[in-house]
């Protein structure tokens, strides 16, 4: 290879920054060289995005040295960093909704002649940005199309092309760019990727999914608690090993997996069909027994939780909850005693601004107190309690849940769950943008549960954790859910193959 | 095609059509009175002041903001023009100080929200009492005569002449002005980028401060020159004028398809709420409707176009 002989283009180190007394970082070091993918690996809260603010220019360090190109590097806005040639493209694309496409390309910097736009001149050097970041022979979008109208992969393209647009880019930091699409715009992100490494750009990437790192990166460094752990080359180091690094221990029992007896059926559909989507989904699942649904973005999945559940309208088929057949509202289904985590815990999972202590008994209010009242200290014991099991980090009952990392979020939502007596739990992605450690601990909870005889059906576009969580799994294609097969005789390539067929 | 469509997602089409709707209604059930020409004048010189302030809060809202000054403002400006006509300054002079002192105030709301960092909503329901008492404390709690020396031309009408009067063509101009400033320019980019998107819009360069004292800086010399209007119609100064102006305002402006949530709104669409405003007004006026039967159906009008436009959001 030649990438030892390739120059270093960004040198950090003895990097430092504190939050009043939290270390965010301390001690920090990265070298980035031309034309190398990096992945930047860590949990949730291990000082990775601390250190892509101070790169992209959005926070200023408090100690250490920074070199791009042997030039001191220090920028104090992100508009010093973009002039420098170091891009930034966020995990939720970035878009002003209501401009077009074209112009939110060249937002900062609009082409015009005594302050009217030049339409004619922003058109070209859009469509010229986009082109670089298109795989050869794909279409242009519509530069005219509102932003807002886009999906997700073609917004984080524009992200991608504004980033590349500003100035002449040498690196480009992507901080965890495929958590928001589906794998086929996953896959034309890392060909771009590639394309954008051959003219020398270095790009810094930050995934907590390491299949795609080892796939696209070439090396890797590893925080863990603010400190730099390790670097190295990708290609010498295994999976197993950049996991130990990052959660700091063994992470054997990843997938741990307790007697799991099956019993009476709680959850029974046939031939079930959304207003749009599921088509026809037929499941059976039983007490103590976790299935999951694998399969591609937009196949339907969440619609089919969420027919279940109530949330959408049921048009066609059965429905049977332990034994009661038909559809119901939300509020029946929780009292009978199913449950929802859906995938999109900030607006549908949390009230953010409300304590751990109120998230987590919410929906059972009357657990709280008679006549109406809530008594302060019941919760805080209910919560504490919860904290406990389910090994939340945090500070207590009283911290606010938009404070917690996303990992411990999730558990805030379980928790409620558990709280509410659910024993029917329906998890839409419970692992999304969740780091290594609570991944391992939901794991933990989820095989707890299915031991104690409650039901899980998981939904997941992480196939390695379908597979280590689920006794069975079934695929969904295109609105149809196929048959449920022991995980145990499936592989990922199995899945995958019957996702894409 | 996609014209076609582009067309159908205009977001003030629904109301154009409720207006012509509305029109033609009052035309069929008062044809000896609404639908003469006289009136469709009196329409347009009626709507001249929402109008020309409608079009200031227009790149307020588009911005994410909002200002509930906008009557206080309108009033003070009338006070200051009367006063300045009889400190014996001409018509010019006069309507220039009235104008830019509508500027001023919305500098200062604009300062108060960007360099206070608080709410635009706060900002200027504070302001709004404290204008409305500038105005009462200068005008002594009087209203103020004052020789208009020509300033009430801008909003007569010649009998017998359909000629517009000035004051309407300033309100046309304006909008002319807000559909070019939105659409055309770098800086209206900027205010439709900083009102969809605050962060982004940060990201990329744009200055947030500058940008919102721009936009209540000109906004605020919009409602002066409705104030000067207002002045040319009441020809007296009064500081107890346009209680409540600034919700019939917000209302055009919303009907016209701006978002309160900032990012969506046009002129274009801001002066066809405003007539729409009138047209019930007066439409309820000749047909003989008491005034409380005219603010029913107006608050009717502004849900049923909200409840229109989140379906037409939805559809999309």
């Amino acid at each position: 290879m030649t990438e030892s002989a390739a120059p270093e283009l960004l040198q950090v180190t003895g990097l430092s920054k504190s939050f009043g007394a939290t270390k965010a970082l301390c001690n920090v070091q990265l070298s980035l060289r031309a034309g190398e993918v990096h992945a930047l690996l860590g949990e949730n809260g291990a000082g990775k995005s601390t250190l892509l603010k101070i790169l992209a220019g959005t926070q200023s360090a408090d100690a250490g040295t920074l070199q791009l190109a042997g030039q001191r590097y220090a920028p104090n806005t992100p508009q010093q960093a973009q002039a420098l040639g170091v891009a930034f493209v966020s995990q939720e694309p970035a878009l002003c909704a209501d401009l077009s496409v074209a112009e939110n390309i060249l937002l900062g910097a609009l082409p015009g002649r005594l302050g009217v736009v030049d339409r004619a001149e922003l058109t070209r050097r859009a469509s010229a940005a986009l082109a670089r970041v298109l795989p050869e022979g794909a279409p242009l979008p519509d530069l005219r199309l509102r932003a807002g109208d886009l999906g997700q992969g073609d917004r984080q393209l524009v992200c991608l092309a504004r980033a590349l647009a500003q100035a002449e880019c040498r690196i480009l930091i992507l901080d965890e760019p495929t958590s928001t699409l589906n794998s086929s715009e996953a896959e034309r992100l890392f060909s771009v990727v590639r394309e954008l490494t051959k003219s020398g750009i270095a790009v810094l990437y930050v995934s907590h999914f390491l299949e795609e790192v080892e796939r696209i990166a070439n090396r890797y460094t590893v925080l863990r608690d603010g400190q730099f752990v390790h670097s190295g080359e990708i290609a010498s180091t295994t999976r197993t090993e950049l996991v130990k690094l990052m959660a700091g221990r063994d992470v054997q029992e990843l997938f741990p997996r307790s007697p799991r007896n099956p019993g009476e059926v709680v959850l029974d559909l046939h031939e079930l069909a959304g207003q749009k989507l599921p088509i026809a989904a037929s499941l059976t699942l039983r007490r103590g027994e976790v299935l999951g649904v694998a399969g591609l973005l937009g196949a339907g999945r969440s619609e089919l939780l969420r027919a279940i559940f109530g949330l959408d309208r049921v048009k066609s088929g059965t429905l049977r909850v332990k034994g009661v057949l038909g559809p119901a509202s939300p509020a029946r289904r929780l009292a009978q005693g199913v449950g929802l985590l859906s995938e999109d815990r900030k607006r549908e999972g949390l009230a953010e601004t409300l304590s751990l202590g109120d998230n987590i008994t919410l929906s059972k209010l009357e657990s709280l107190g008679s006549f109406g009242l809530v008594s302060p200290k019941k919760r805080a014991a209910i919560a504490r309690s919860y904290l406990e099991r389910l090994g939340v980090r945090a500070q207590g009952p009283e911290q606010l849940a938009r404070d917690l990392s996303g990992g411990n979020q999730q558990k805030i939502c379980v928790a409620r769950l558990l709280h509410h007596g659910t024993d029917v739990l329906l998890l839409d992605e419970p692992t999304r943008g969740v780091d290594v450690g609570s991944r391992a601990d939901l794991y933990r909870i989820i095989d707890e549960l299915a031991a104690r005889g409650n039901a899980v059906l998981i939904i997941s576009s992480y196939l390695p954790e379908l597979l280590g969580v689920c006794d069975r799994i079934a695929v969904m294609v295109r609105g149809k859910l196929g048959a449920a097969r022991p995980a145990s005789e499936l592989s990922e390539h199995d899945l995958l193959l019957e996702a894409t067929g | 095609m996609t014209e076609i469509r582009r067309l159908f997602r205009t977001p003030w089409l629904g109301p154009l059509l409720a207006l012509c709707l509305l029109y033609a209604l009052f035309t069929v059930l008062a044809p000896d009175t609404f639908a003469r020409q006289s009136n469709l004048l009196t329409m347009l010189r009626q709507t001249s002041v929402v109008g020309i302030a409608a079009v200031g809060m227009t790149f307020t809202i588009v911005l994410g903001g909002i200002d509930l000054s906008v009557g206080s403002a309108v009033a003070l400006t009338t006070v200051v023009v009367a006063e300045s006509l009889r400190a014996g300054m001409g018509p010019v002079a006069a309507a220039a100080i009235g104008v830019l002192s509508g500027g001023m105030l919305g500098l200062c709301n604009g300062a108060l929200v960007t360099g206070l960092k608080i709410s635009p909503f706060i900002v200027t329901l504070g302001t709004m009492s404290i204008l409305r008492g500038v105005a009462k404390g200068i005008a002594d709690e009087q209203k103020i005569d004052a020789d208009p020396r020509g300033l009430d031309a801008l909003m007569q009408s010649h009998a017998g002449s359909l000629a517009l009067p000035p004051g309407v063509w300033l309100m046309l101009a304006a909008t002319l002005f807000g559909v070019g400033l939105l659409t055309y320019t770098k800086v209206g980019r900027q205010i439709v980028a900083v009102g969809s998107n605050t962060e982004t819009a940060r990201l990329c360069g744009i200055s947030i401060p500058k940008t919102t004292l721009f936009v209540y800086t000109l906004s605020g010399l919009l409602v002066g020159l409705a104030g000067v209007l207002e002045f040319s119609t009441l020809t007296v100064g009064d500081p107890t004028d346009s209680v409540g102006l600034e919700l019939e305002v917000i209302a055009a402006v919303v009907i016209g398809g701006g978002s309160l949530s900032g990012g969506q709104g046009s002129a274009s669409g801001t002066l066809v709420g405003a007539l729409l405003l009138t047209v019930i007004k007066a439409g309820c006026t000749h047909l003989g409707f008491p005034n409380w039967v005219q603010e029913i159906f107006t608050g009717f009008i502004i849900v049923v176009a909200m409840s229109i436009d989140r379906l037409r959001q939805r559809a999309r």
